[in-house]
């Protein structure tokens, strides 16, 4: 039985996004003497979660989709009450809400486009349930779309990119949280110069760390498309990959293109293959885990994102320096044993799997690169962003909260001996994640593990990379210059 | 404005302007940088009920 006491209300008619509902459930969780703390839309998958929390009494059951659930559980009535007290005072407060100045927003697509009637992009971000019909109604409307929702069925996705393509429309996603179109950052992305290397990603993290490498050695992006994660699958077929290579192929200001995706369906490589063969232009391939495949005299295939940056541009591909080993062995603590990777990003979980794949050591990963996994080592690599960690919590880069706890116990596990971990940063991603990471080191002696760090970022993100690097080294922590750097040092710890 | 140009095209050239359906955070972040954005205060349709938005859809409201 789970001690203290628990209780909910219930808000009918009052619609908050997950996201504003999520940071003002974090603010709940960290009041002293609550255990748990929930605030929800009504929907029936919600309601499972409550089920599952044990918080679902007879009112929360009875909330609809439109209705707010506060649920908490504390360990005795005053932490109950202040939960609620601070639930309700968010509720009221700015960052609750999204209002315009005038105090008012459209309601629809409709009465957003008359307020905005050159409009040119829809971006949704509904729960899944819902988001195909807001994309449709936006693609026929005539606007492209970066629906950045999950949850979307494959049927749907299809249909929507069939319906884009034949109206000549981009359909970046579902499942696309990362784009910069013509300079402005849409969704989780950073502050990069403009220049004339053009990404397209079926990959959030895999688009900012190249994007990030490129500008941190003095080079810029044209354009980073997303596509959404099965774009290149069997099913979809590449359908928005093949509309992003269409326009780039088209756009003045892109030279060099940069390709990133998990290994493609087969067909669907061979039909991009044969697309980027009519390109004028110079292509880089990265497709993490992928065989060697035949490509084209325009273009390269580059086994990580480093290495994809390096090859669109000279400079952001270089070997992590020797200092960075050197910091590392220079470290009190634990180096010997085995590696635990915290991922927030499936794309940099996936680089780090090819380096430590190509140096010949075997892990367990969630969510493995092909040839990889299952293996007894005891080295783990953990994306933090997989759906078995998201369901009904915000993604680590939102809230890196979610990696405090895996984080203290690989710390404190004396079969660990270095913990890889990476810290994204950017538009849309926590203020702070190098404190929240900081703030858990801190509670560790100096027998922990050694903790090695990349961070994917700029010095003209909100958060200020090189603030954050500076945060990491403080707290002890070994920042590498890339994430394939933090692999690689990790792997000659290993190694040494 | 070019009307010979794609919709694809028009967007890469500049400048996005954007309706932002859904979460707040992604139309607070273009307002910073200097991006026309339209933020649409989104609830499920008909209360959530997909028969009654299923119907809607048919009668193309």
């Amino acid at each position: 039985m789970t001690a203290g006491v628990a209780a909910t209300r219930t808000r009918a008619g009052f619609y908050l996004d997950s996201v504003a509902l999520m940071r003002i459930s974090q603010a709940v969780q960290d009041i002293a003497g609550v255990s748990a703390a929930s605030l929800m839309m009504g929907s029936p998958s919600n309601k499972e979660l409550l089920r599952d929390a044990g918080l679902l009494d007879a009112d929360a059951e009875a909330a609809g989709p439109n209705d707010l659930v506060i649920a908490v559980r504390a360990d005795d009535g005053d932490a109950l009450r202040a939960a609620f007290e601070t639930a309700e005072a968010a509720l009221r407060g700015p960052a609750a809400s999204g209002r315009g100045e005038a105090g008012w927003n459209p309601r629809s697509l409709e009465t957003g486009l008359r307020a905005l009637p050159g409009a040119n992009l829809a971006i949704v971000s509904v729960p899944g349930d819902f988001a195909a019909r807001e994309a449709r109604r936006a693609l026929e409307r005539g606007l492209n779309v970066m629906l950045f929702s999950d949850n979307v069925a494959l049927a749907e996705e299809v249909a929507l990119k069939t319906l884009a393509r034949g109206r000549g429309l981009l359909m970046m996603g579902p499942d696309c949280g990362t784009a910069i179109l013509a300079g402005a950052p849409i969704g989780f992305a950073n502050a990069v110069p403009r220049g004339d290397i053009g990404l397209i990603a079926a990959s959030g993290t895999g688009l900012q760390e190249v994007a990030c490498l490129i500008a941190r050695a003095g080079g810029g992006i044209s354009h980073g498309i997303g596509v959404g994660g099965r774009d290149l699958g069997a099913a979809v077929g590449g359908a928005a990959t093949l509309s992003a290579i269409d326009a780039l192929d088209r756009d003045g200001a892109t030279r060099r293109v940069v390709l990133i995706s998990k290994p493609p369906d087969p067909e669907t490589a061979k039909r991009i293959a044969d697309r980027i063969a009519a390109s004028p232009k110079r292509f880089t391939l990265c497709c993490i885990g992928m065989e060697p495949m035949d490509l084209p005299g325009n273009a390269r295939q580059a086994a990580t994102l480093r290495e994809a940056a390096g090859d669109a541009f000279a400079g952001a591909g270089v070997a992590e320096p020797e200092r960075t080993l050197e910091a590392a062995l220079g470290r009190p603590g634990r180096k010997r044993g085995t590696v635990r990777g915290l991922f927030s990003g499936g794309s940099l979980c996936a680089e780090a799997q090819a380096v430590l794949m190509s140096a010949g050591i075997r892990f367990f990963s969630n969510v493995p690169i092909p040839g990889a996994g299952g293996a007894e080592s005891g080295h783990r690599l953990i994306d933090l962003g997989a759906d078995e960690y998201t369901r009904g919590r915000p993604h680590p880069m939102i809230e890196p909260a979610v990696r405090d706890r895996p984080l203290a116990k690989a710390l404190a596990d004396p079969e660990v001996g270095v913990v890889l971990v990476d810290v994204v940063v950017g538009h849309g991603a926590h203020e702070d994640p190098a404190g929240r990471l900081a703030a858990v080191l801190a509670a560790h002696g100096r027998e922990a593990p050694v903790v090695i760090a990349s961070v994917c970022g700029t010095d003209e993100d909100p958060q200020n990379r090189s603030a954050q690097v500076e945060a990491l080294r403080d707290a002890g922590v070994v920042v590498a210059e890339s994430n394939a750097g933090a692999a690689e040092t990790a792997a000659a710890l290993l190694a040494g | 404005m070019d009307d010979r140009k794609d919709p694809i095209q028009k967007l890469l050239d500049g400048p996005v302007s954007v309706v932002n359906i859904g979460l707040a955070q992604f139309a607070r972040t273009l307002e910073g940088e200097g991006v026309a954005v339209v933020q649409v205060d989104w609830s499920p349709p008909a209360g959530g009920d997909r028969r009654l938005i299923d119907l809607l859809d048919k009668l193309g409201a």
